[in-house]
């Protein structure tokens, strides 16, 4: 039986379970090692006057300290726009923006020194709202705009249309292995760095700039990560080229080590969004036209943000065929710092505006969302081209909602539901069930690509390596299961090893939900090559031409550890070890190189039209919500979920994705809030202000369930990633909550929610429409 | 958790009162400081700063470390024993990813002074095994793939493994109440819900109703 579709444990699950698994921070420290930190701005916005380390360098323990003069090549850096400075030089644009390097003997040392440094700043004038920004045109990049249709006129000549402001809050990553780098001095100024990144290919190079050295002076190295999410997709390299320079000035090895505060305090955050939208229905709520802006909340240099942007445009439809719509978006420069990639990269954002309409627009209508979403899902042979000109295919939305709403009950809770709020007077219930229809592939066609490396050894043993960054996803176990399976070897056979820039080069990022569709067939093509050879080789060892049989490469087959030739399998068979040695000695090659190319995937930013993703992955999700109508406070009784995985690779795996990735969009649309100071500093900075779903938060029943779709046969082994579109699932949460508001609201008028809906927010909302006239409950239909 | 609180000892508070009298006399202003320092005289003698010598019994082994009076026991354990399955993430108390066990208790090892662990039992992660052979709390988060990242992992099982030593029989709350404190961004609590309970079935006498 073959390890594909096997729910087989995590690559790494024995290390995990007993602490053997070794993390940046867990690796020995080396001979001669310093700990490396900065000092920051302590103010949003300013120019530098002076920069005092002279205490500093008195601490006992301390080694050094840097500033931007001492970079040896280039200071400014950055994934798409080069706007980023390593060591701040004249202007400070965030506070705790890194100014000053430390170097120091222990970590105490560390700590001491940063506080004795003395930066001292003309403040200027910060930005810190999107409302601020937008008034004060400070922007980056230009505009973008997707359109289709009449927009204008569908808005004019429709019976029913309104319009309306949506305000999204940001998120923390919050990986639990804070940002990291150990750098390892080599001869003749090379460079081997450790780093906790979904990118070793872009640490590596911005590293060989911030030294000045070439690009195969440096080697990047990730074993694996405590959690990236998106954190640890640019944002990892300040941190190991930070690591680097200290390490090439000293030719010391260094670790950079920073607190989870100042980690939280000076990385950058899942991007707020200011949503102003118009939109115009029909009778039945069927949406004609739909115009809306999207600014986001860039902080203060773009990072990823204008990819971000586009991600939140192109799923503005999420699952509904609009006829007419108008996209159009602006990213806003503020005095933060840089907002960066978070699992689902805009595509949350994009999808909430939508699904906060569709709740408007039910609510005006007194018709049950849920059927103003069937009514506006993307057909299957009508209605299913998108806003960018992409067909919708092997659409198994429809099949979702017929499903999920039957296995739910919804019908008979929604009754009940109604019932329960038209008599308690101390608490409302709530539900909604939405969609998610996320388009796979990276939108910049170049990072669609992959490379994999397989050696074999001559016991017949297998390591692999790819560019795919293992963070708990489980890249690593299915690739595993895929080169087991293609070389007809068993799962133990194969080991994965640590992705590093020197094995596999020009890597893309982990990101994109995209680690195993891309890795994973760079990973086969490699074995595909690797078994071709073999085949040629088997057959003559396997077939001399006695008893008739001539050798034949294409009766080759490789399965459960033998290579045997199917028109006689009993006796014309080998181990595949035995094949391998065999090979060995006659001079086979045993190692090879594969490469994957995502076909068809383009969209062209100018125009704003295309067929950026290679698929769709589909889900729904509903969820009930119980609201405390005296203190906000909320629980999630329940939630069921069904997600269309394809034929998933490793069905444990996934499953444990879509709960991991549900909770976290439910954190995002409930409990994390972001609270900054008027001065621009992080307030909610460590686990005690700032709240992740813990264990209570669980929905107390919590089904989930996998769509068996066997004809998706654009991807890989049939499956689909499932990395980010769970996670916008977690959207139902908040539409519940606007669902149970809505049972109170007067006849007419519309629940407003910020998102997140925390308990200040659910009461702010409860008060408002109390005091805005009818407390009294309203029967829904 | 009821005993997370339940330290006894000395936690860093304590430490401060033991040893930075001087330091922090401006805390204090409604208490004498001969008071406290008589307090001082009955309760413990003042240490450091400097390293001291101190001898701490981790997994059933006594070993001897100098440390600063002010080191944690999740930085001794880290930083002065090797020993790196516990994890710091807040250092702060308010994650439990440093988890361990002391006579039997799980405390957050980044709250404990190391001090104040010893001539007690300590016990880590890389203690639960007895030798090759898992403890079925680990068996179980294998088998239900109750981790990802795996960086909450450790304190984690160190919570429910100390679960299942005090109640063979744990009903989901059970579970639920023992990893309260134990943050996981990967979202894998209903996996260790389910792991937790299999392996209350699997050790002897537990039927792991939920
Ligand atoms: S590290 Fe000890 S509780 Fe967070
Ligand atoms: S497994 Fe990643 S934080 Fe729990």
């Amino acid at each position: 039986m073959g390890a594909i579709g096997q729910n087989i444990p995590h690559d790494s699950a024995r290390g995990h379970v007993s602490g053997e698994s070794v993390f940046i921070d867990d690796m020995l420290p080396a001979r001669n090692e310093v700990f490396v930190d900065f000092a920051g701005s302590p103010v949003a916005h300013g120019e530098i006057v002076s920069i005092d380390t002279s205490e500093a360098i008195k601490v006992p323990g301390v080694v050094a300290v840097f500033t931007h003069p001492d970079v040896p090549g280039h200071n400014v850096f950055g994934p798409v726009v080069k706007d980023e400075e390593l060591l701040a030089a004249k202007e400070v644009v965030f506070v705790g923006q890194p100014v000053v390097l430390i170097a120091a003997e222990s970590r105490g040392a560390l700590c001491a020194a940063k506080k004795a440094v003395k930066i001292s700043v003309k403040a200027l004038s910060p930005i810190f709202t999107i409302d601020d920004a937008i008034a004060k045109d400070s922007f980056l990049g230009p505009p973008r705009k997707i359109e289709r249709g009449d927009v204008a006129g569908a808005l004019t000549s429709a019976k029913h249309s309104f319009q309306g402001t949506l305000v999204i809050g940001g998120q923390e990553q919050f990986y639990l292995e804070s940002q990291i780098a150990l750098a390892l001095p080599g001869e003749r100024g090379q460079m081997t760095v450790h780093s906790s990144t979904q990118h070793p290919t872009e640490c590596q190079s911005i590293i060989s700039e911030v030294l000045g050295v070439p690009f195969n002076h440096v080697t990047v190295i990730c074993k694996r990560m405590g959690g990236g999410f998106g954190g640890k997709e640019t944002q990892a390299a300040g941190p190991a080229a930070m690591a680097a320079m200290v390490a090439s000035k000293l030719r010391r090895p260094a670790r950079f080590f920073i607190s989870k505060d100042d980690d939280m305090r000076t990385t950058g955050k899942r991007h707020p969004f200011k949503m102003i939208y118009r939109v115009a229905h029909d009778d039945r709520g069927v949406i004609t036209a739909l115009d809306v802006q999207m600014f986001s909340d860039g902080g203060c240099t773009m990072d990823l943000s204008y990819s971000i942007l586009e991600r939140a445009m192109l799923h503005a439809d999420n699952a509904y065929f609009i006829p007419n719509i108008r996209i159009t978006g602006r990213v806003c420069k503020t005095n933060l710092p840089s907002n960066t990639a978070f699992r689902g990269f805009g595509g949350p954002q994009g999808v909430c505006n939508v699904e906060n309409i569709i709740e408007e627009i039910a609510a005006r209508l007194g018709i049950d969302a849920i059927e103003i979403r069937k009514r506006n899902l993307y057909g299957v042979d009508d209605r299913n081209t998108t806003p960018y000109g992409q067909i919708v295919r092997n659409n198994m939305l429809p099949k979702l909602f017929d499903e999920l709403p039957r296995s739910a009950e919804y019908q008979r809770r929604r009754a009940e539901i109604d019932q329960f709020n038209r008599t308690s007077k101390t608490q409302l219930r709530g539900m909604s069930l939405t969609p998610v229809k996320f388009g796979i592939s990276f939108t910049k066609k170049t990072l669609n690509q992959a490379n994999a490396l397989v050696n074999i050894y001559t016991d017949g043993t297998v390591m692999v390596s790819t560019g795919g960054t293992e963070m708990g996803q489980g890249v690593n176990t299915r690739v595993r299961q895929i080169v087991a399976d293609e070389l007809g070897i068993p799962y133990d056979s194969v080991i994965v090893t640590a992705t590093s820039t020197d094995k596999n080069n020009n890597t893309s990022p982990t990101a994109a939900s995209s680690g195993t569709d891309l890795n994973g067939a760079a990973a086969r093509d490699a074995c595909v090559k690797l078994r071709e050879r073999l085949a040629d080789y088997a057959a003559t060892q396997l077939c001399t031409g006695e008893g008739g049989l001539n050798g034949s490469p294409s009766s080759v087959v490789f399965r459960d550890g033998f290579v045997f030739d199917d028109r006689a399998p009993n006796d014309r068979r080998m181990r595949f070890a035995d094949l391998i040695c065999r090979a060995y000695i006659d001079r086979v090659n045993l190692g090879e190189r594969g490469f994957y190319a995502t076909p068809g995937v383009d969209f062209n930013r100018e125009t704003g039209q295309g067929h950026p993703f290679l698929y769709f992955t589909n889900g729904v999700a509903c969820s009930e919500v119980l609201i405390d109508r005296f203190t906000g406070e909320m629980r999630v009784a329940r939630v069921d979920l069904l997600m269309d995985a394809g034929q998933p690779i490793n069905p444990g795996i996934d499953r444990g994705q879509i709960t991991g990735g549900f909770i976290q969009g439910m954190g995002w649309v409930t409990t994390e809030e972001l609270k900054w100071s008027l001065n621009g500093e992080l307030w909610s900075h460590s686990p005690t202000t700032y709240k992740i779903p813990n264990i209570s938060d669980v929905p107390e029943i919590f089904n989930v369930e996998l769509l068996h779709n066997p004809d998706n046969a654009v991807s890989l082994y049939r499956s689909k990633a499932l990395g980010e579109p769970p996670l916008l699932l977690g959207v139902s949460v908040w539409t519940a909550v606007k669902n149970a508001l809505s049972y109170i609201a007067p006849a007419g008028e519309v629940a407003t929610l910020d998102l997140p809906a925390t308990p200040e927010q659910i009461l702010m909302s409860l008060t408002r429409l109390v005091r805005g006239g009818a407390s009294k409950v309203v029967a829904r239909r | 958790m009821s005993n997370r609180t339940d330290r006894g000892g000395l936690s860093r508070r304590g430490f401060l009162k033991g040893a930075g009298v001087a330091a922090a006399t401006t805390a204090l202003l409604d208490r004498s400081v001969e008071a406290l320092a008589q307090e001082n005289k009955e309760s413990r003698s003042v240490v450091g700063p400097g390293a001291v010598a101190i001898t701490l019994k981790v997994n059933g082994q006594h070993k001897d470390f100098q440390i600063e009076p002010s080191a944690t026991l999740a930085e001794v354990l880290r930083v002065h024993a090797d020993m790196t399955g516990t994890k710091i993430v807040c250092d702060r108390g308010s994650c439990s990813a440093c988890t361990v066990w002391i006579d039997g208790k799980t405390v957050c090892s980044c709250m404990t002074l190391a001090m104040d662990a010893r001539g007690r039992e300590i016990k880590t992660i890389e203690g639960l095994a007895q030798g090759e052979h898992l403890h079925p709390v680990q068996e179980q988060f294998i088998e239900h793939d109750a981790m990802q990242c795996g960086f909450c992992t450790p304190g984690m099982i160190m919570s429910c493994a100390n679960l299942l030593e005090r109640n063979k029989q744990p009903t989901l709350d059970d579970v639920k109440q023992a990893c309260s404190g134990n943050l996981c961004r990967c979202g894998t609590y209903p996996r260790v819900f389910e792991a937790t309970l299999a392996a209350a079935k699997q050790m002897k006498g537990g039927n792991g109703n939920a």
